[in-house]
C-alpha cells in the first residue's frame, strides 16, 4: 500500500514539475503543443481522406513515415552505448548521461510506434495484429518481430530507469542486483531492435537495394553514431539550461563513441559504393537513381550528397583529437552527423528501394505538405515526451525531488 | 507444404533423407501434374495446419467475446434508440459484427457463410440492391495455372478492360491490375525500356507486347511478410486478400517482385450501374480504403468454372488459362508442348504464370 502512496505522490510531483519552469521552458512546450495540434490536424484529413493525401503511390508504397521510423529505431538503439559502460562496466563517467539516453530512447519508440500507425491503411483494424485476439504471423513475418523487439524493448526502457529513480526518489540507493540485469537485457536488446528493422528490409528479394548483407550492420554503425551524437547535443542543452552536473568528461567520452561508429559507418559506405559501382548489375539501378539518378529523375540527388558531405565532413572533424575536445566543433560535428545520417537512413534509404519498380518503372516520390505536418508533429511529440521525462529525471537526480511524508512542506 | 515436396529451391541444410526423384508421366521432376500432387496428397499435416490448429480454439475464445459484445451492444442501441428504425438498427449491428469479425482463412465454413450473408444483407440495405456474394472454397484436384502467348498480344488492352469492369476496381484512380509493357522489337525482354502507360494505336510498328500481373506464385513472399495473416495462398493456388483482416501495412507490396499488389490510398468508388453483382468474398467484392488488393484469377468466375475475365476478353487469345492437373486442359497442353519460361525464376518464387512464342 505504501508502495502505492508514494507513487501517487511522485505522480503529483511530477505533474508538478513539468508544469512549472521558466519562461522558455513555457514557450517551449507551447510550441511543441501547437506543432502537435498542426500534426493532428493534418493526421485528421489523412484518417478522412485516406493515404492517398500523401504522396506515396503503387510504386513508392512507403515514404517519409517508414524512413522516420527507421532512423528512430537506430536512435533508440543507441541508448544501450551508455548503458552498458554505465550499469555494467561501472564507468561513472556516463552515469549522468545514462538516464537521458534511456529518455531519449523512450522518446524515440514512442515516435516509431506513432511513424508507423500513421503509415498504417487501417489503424482502426490494428488489434488484429495483438497476439490473442488477432493472428500475430509469428516467425514469418519480420514485421511481428519488429513489434515484438520495440515494444519489448520500450518496456525495458521505462521500467529500468522508473525503478532507479523511484529509489532515489525515496531518497533510498537503487539496488543494482534488480537493474543490472534488465540493463545487460537492454543491451542485447538494442542491437536486436536495430537488426530486426534491417531484417525487415533486408529479407525482400523483390528489392535488390535493400537485399544485401551489409544492410543489419550498417544500420548498427550509423544508429551508434547517430543516437549519442543525438544525445551530445541534448546533453549540452540541458548543461547550459538547468543545474544539472554534465562533465566535460563524459561528453568527450560520448563523442568517442560517435566516433568510432562514424569511421566505421564510412568504410562500410565505401565498401558499398564499391560493390555498386565497380561492376554495376542490373541491381544497382537504384544505387545509380539514389547517387547519379536515372533518366533525367535526380529528385533524391541534392540529398544524398548533401549527407554524404555532411558524413564525411562529422567523420574528419570528430577524428582529430583537437577539434573533438573543442565543445563548439564537437556539437557542430555531432548536429551535421545527426542530419546526414537521418537522410541517409531515411528517405535515403527507404525511396530507392521502390525505383527502379519491379519492372523497371522509374517514378519518383515527394512528400506532400499533409505527410510533412504529421510527421513533424510526431516529432514534435517525441520532443515534448523526452522533454517531461528528462525533466522529472533530472529534478529527482540533483535532489530537488524527494518524497516526503508531510506534504505541507 | 513439408520440406521435399517444395518445387522451389531451397537449402538443403545435412537432411538425412535423401530428396526422392520425382519423375513421373509428365516428363518433369516439378510442376504441377497429377502423380505429383498425389505425393503432396500423402503427406500429413503440415506445420501451417498445426498452427491452423491451435488457433481454433482462440478463435473460439474471440467468437465468443465478439458475439457476447455485439450482443451487448444490439441490446444497448435498442434500448437506448427510440427514433432509429429497425434498418438501421440492424445496420448497425452489422457493422458492429463486421468490425470483430475474424479472420476469413480462420473461419469455419459457417462462419464464412454467416459474413457473406452480414455483407450482402448490409448492401442491401444502403442501397436497396441484392447482390449474389460466393464463399465458395477450393475445390479439390484443381491448381490454377495461366500462360501468355508473346506471339499473339497486340496490345489492345481489352482485358484490362474487362478485367477492371469484373473486378470493381477503384475508377477514380484507374486501378489496373494488369499491366501490358509494349517492347521494342530486337531489345529482348527489355522492362526497363519498355512503356507500360500507352496512348497510341495498337500494335505499333516494331514493337511487341507482353501482360504481367499476379503471378500466383506458388511460394509468395508477400503471404509470408504480412503480420497478420490477412493474405494467403488458397488450395487451388490463388494468393488472396482478406480485405477486412488487412491493417494496410504494404509490406507484402514491398515484397512482390512482380508489381502484383495494389493498394486503396482513398475510398475506392465505382459508379452503382457499373457494379458487378456477381462477386466473391475474396475477389471482387467491393473494397474499402486502406486496404491492399490484387488479381485473383477472378476467383468468383474460376471456381465457378469460367475463365478470368481478361481470358475471355482477350481478341487475340493470347490468354491461356486452366486446371494444371487436368492432363487434358489446355495450359497442360501449352506446358508441355511449348517453350514456356517465367519471369525472375532466380528469385524461387514460382509463379504459376508462364509466358510462351509460337
Amino acid at each position: 500500500m505504501r508502495r502505492f502512496k508514494v507513487f501517487g505522490r511522485l505522480v503529483k510531483d511530477s505533474v508538478d514539475t513539468i508544469t512549472h519552469g521558466s519562461k522558455k521552458y513555457h514557450i517551449w512546450m507551447a510550441v511543441l503543443t501547437f506543432v502537435m495540434l498542426v500534426g493532428m490536424y493534418c493526421y485528421s484529413i489523412q484518417l478522412e481522406e485516406g493515404l492517398s493525401v500523401t504522396g506515396m503511390t503503387d510504386r513508392v508504397s512507403w515514404g517519409l513515415y517508414i524512413s522516420n521510423f527507421t532512423f528512430l529505431v537506430g536512435v533508440a538503439a543507441a541508448a544501450v552505448m551508455l548503458v552498458m559502460p554505465t550499469y555494467v562496466l561501472k564507468d561513472i563517467d556516463f552515469k549522468q548521461a545514462v538516464l537521458i539516453g534511456e529518455g531519449l530512447a523512450v522518446a524515440a519508440l514512442i515516435m516509431c510506434l506513432a511513424f508507423v500507425i500513421a503509415d498504417m491503411g487501417g489503424p482502426s483494424v490494428l488489434w488484429h495484429m495483438i497476439p490473442g485476439i488477432g493472428v500475430f504471423n509469428f516467425p514469418n513475418s519480420m514485421l511481428t518481430w519488429d513489434v515484438i523487439v520495440l515494444n519489448g524493448y520500450l518496456f525495458l526502457n521505462i521500467s529500468i530507469p522508473f525503478y532507479i529513480l523511484f529509489r532515489r526518489y525515496q531518497g533510498k540507493t537503487p539496488n543494482p542486483k534488480v537493474y543490472i540485469p534488465g540493463a545487460l537485457l537492454s543491451v542485447f536488446w538494442a542491437v536486436a531492435i536495430h537488426l530486426v528493422t534491417a531484417f525487415l528490409y533486408q529479407g525482400l528479394q523483390a528489392r535488390p537495394f535493400w537485399n544485401n548483407a551489409l544492410l543489419g550492420p550498417r544500420f548498427l554503425a550509423s544508429a551508434f553514431a547517430a543516437g549519442p551524437a543525438l544525445i551530445i547535443i541534448v546533453l549540452a542543452i540541458i548543461r547550459t539550461y538547468t543545474s544539472f552536473k554534465i562533465e566535460d568528461k563524459t561528453l568527450k567520452k560520448i563523442a568517442m563513441v560517435v566516433t568510432v561508429a562514424a569511421q566505421i559507418n564510412l568504410i562500410m559506405l565505401i565498401s558499398e559504393l564499391f560493390k555498386e559501382f565497380y561492376a554495376p548489375t542490373h541491381h544497382s539501378e537504384s544505387a545509380y537513381y539514389l547517387f547519379f539518378g536515372l533518366d533525367g529523375k535526380t529528385a533524391l540527388l541534392p540529398w544524398i550528397w548533401t549527407a554524404i558531405v555532411l558524413n564525411v565532413l562529422a567523420t574528419v572533424i570528430l577524428t582529430f583529437h583537437k577539434l573533438r575536445n573543442n565543445f563548439r566543433v564537437l556539437f557542430f560535428a555531432c548536429f551535421i552527423l545527426f542530419v546526414g545520417i537521418w537522410i541517409e537512413k531515411g528517405f535515403g534509404l527507404i525511396v530507392p528501394g521502390f525505383i527502379p519498380g519491379p519492372y523497371g518503372k522509374i517514378a519518383e516520390y515527394t512528400p506532400t505538405g499533409i505527410e510533412i505536418g504529421v510527421t513533424l508533429g510526431i516529432w514534435a511529440m517525441g520532443a515534448f515526451v523526452f522533454t517531461i521525462l528528462a525533466k522529472t529525471a533530472i529534478r529527482i537526480e540533483i535532489g530537488k525531488l524527494r518524497y516526503s511524508k508531510n506534504k505541507n512542506d | 507444404m513439408s520440406s521435399n515436396t517444395k518445387k522451389w529451391f531451397s537449402l538443403n541444410l545435412n537432411n538425412k533423407k535423401p530428396i526422392q526423384n520425382k519423375s513421373c508421366g509428365c516428363g518433369k521432376t516439378s510442376g504441377g501434374c497429377e502423380s505429383h500432387n498425389n505425393l503432396d496428397a500423402a503427406t500429413k499435416k503440415d506445420g501451417f495446419d498445426q498452427v491452423f490448429d491451435v488457433k481454433m480454439s482462440r478463435r473460439t475464445a474471440f467468437k465468443q467475446l465478439a458475439a457476447s459484445l455485439a450482443i451487448g451492444a444490439g441490446a444497448v442501441s435498442t434500448s437506448c434508440s427510440v427514433i432509429a428504425g429497425d434498418d438501421s438498427k440492424e445496420k448497425a449491428q452489422i457493422d458492429w459484427e463486421e468490425q470483430f469479425k475474424g479472420n476469413y482463412k480462420l473461419m469455419t465454413d459457417d462462419e464464412k457463410k454467416a459474413t457473406v450473408d452480414r455483407l450482402v444483407r448490409s448492401y442491401q440495405l444502403r442501397t436497396g440492391k441484392t447482390l449474389n456474394m460466393s464463399s465458395k472454397n477450393a475445390e479439390e484436384n484443381v491448381l490454377f495455372g495461366y500462360a501468355f502467348n508473346i506471339s499473339k498480344c497486340q496490345g489492345y488492352m481489352d482485358c484490362v478492360t474487362a478485367c477492371v469492369e469484373e473486378n470493381n476496381q477503384d475508377r477514380n484512380s484507374q486501378m489496373e491490375y494488369i499491366r501490358i509493357h509494349e517492347m521494342k522489337d530486337g531489345k529482348g525482354f527489355n522492362f526497363n525500356e519498355a512503356d507500360d502507360n500507352y496512348y497510341h494505336e495498337v500494335p505499333a510498328e516494331g514493337h511487341f507486347y507482353m501482360g504481367t500481373q499476379c503471378f500466383h506464385c506458388d511460394n509468395p513472399p508477400c503471404v509470408d511478410v504480412c503480420p497478420v495473416q490477412a493474405t494467403w495462398r488458397e488450395d487451388d493456388g490463388l494468393v488472396v486478400v482478406d480485405y477486412d483482416w488487412c491493417v494496410g501495412c504494404r509490406y507484402c507490396m514491398a515484397a512482390c517482385p512482380y508489381d502484383g499488389r495494389r493498394f486503396n490510398w482513398s475510398k475506392p468508388e465505382v459508379p452503382e450501374d457499373e457494379v458487378n453483382k456477381n462477386q466473391h468474398y475474396l475477389g471482387n467484392r467491393l473494397r474499402k480504403k486502406g486496404v491492399m488488393e490484387k488479381c485473383t484469377f477472378c476467383v468468383q468466375r474460376s471456381r465457378a468454372g469460367k475463365n478470368p475475365a481478361c481470358v475471355e476478353a482477350c481478341p487475340t487469345g493470347a490468354r491461356i488459362f486452366g486446371n494444371l492437373l487436368d492432363p487434358d486442359s489446355t495450359i497442360r497442353w501449352v506446358l508441355e508442348n511449348k517453350k514456356v519460361f517465367r519471369l525472375k525464376e532466380d528469385l524461387g518464387t514460382e509463379p504459376k504464370f508462364w509466358y510462351f512464342m509460337d
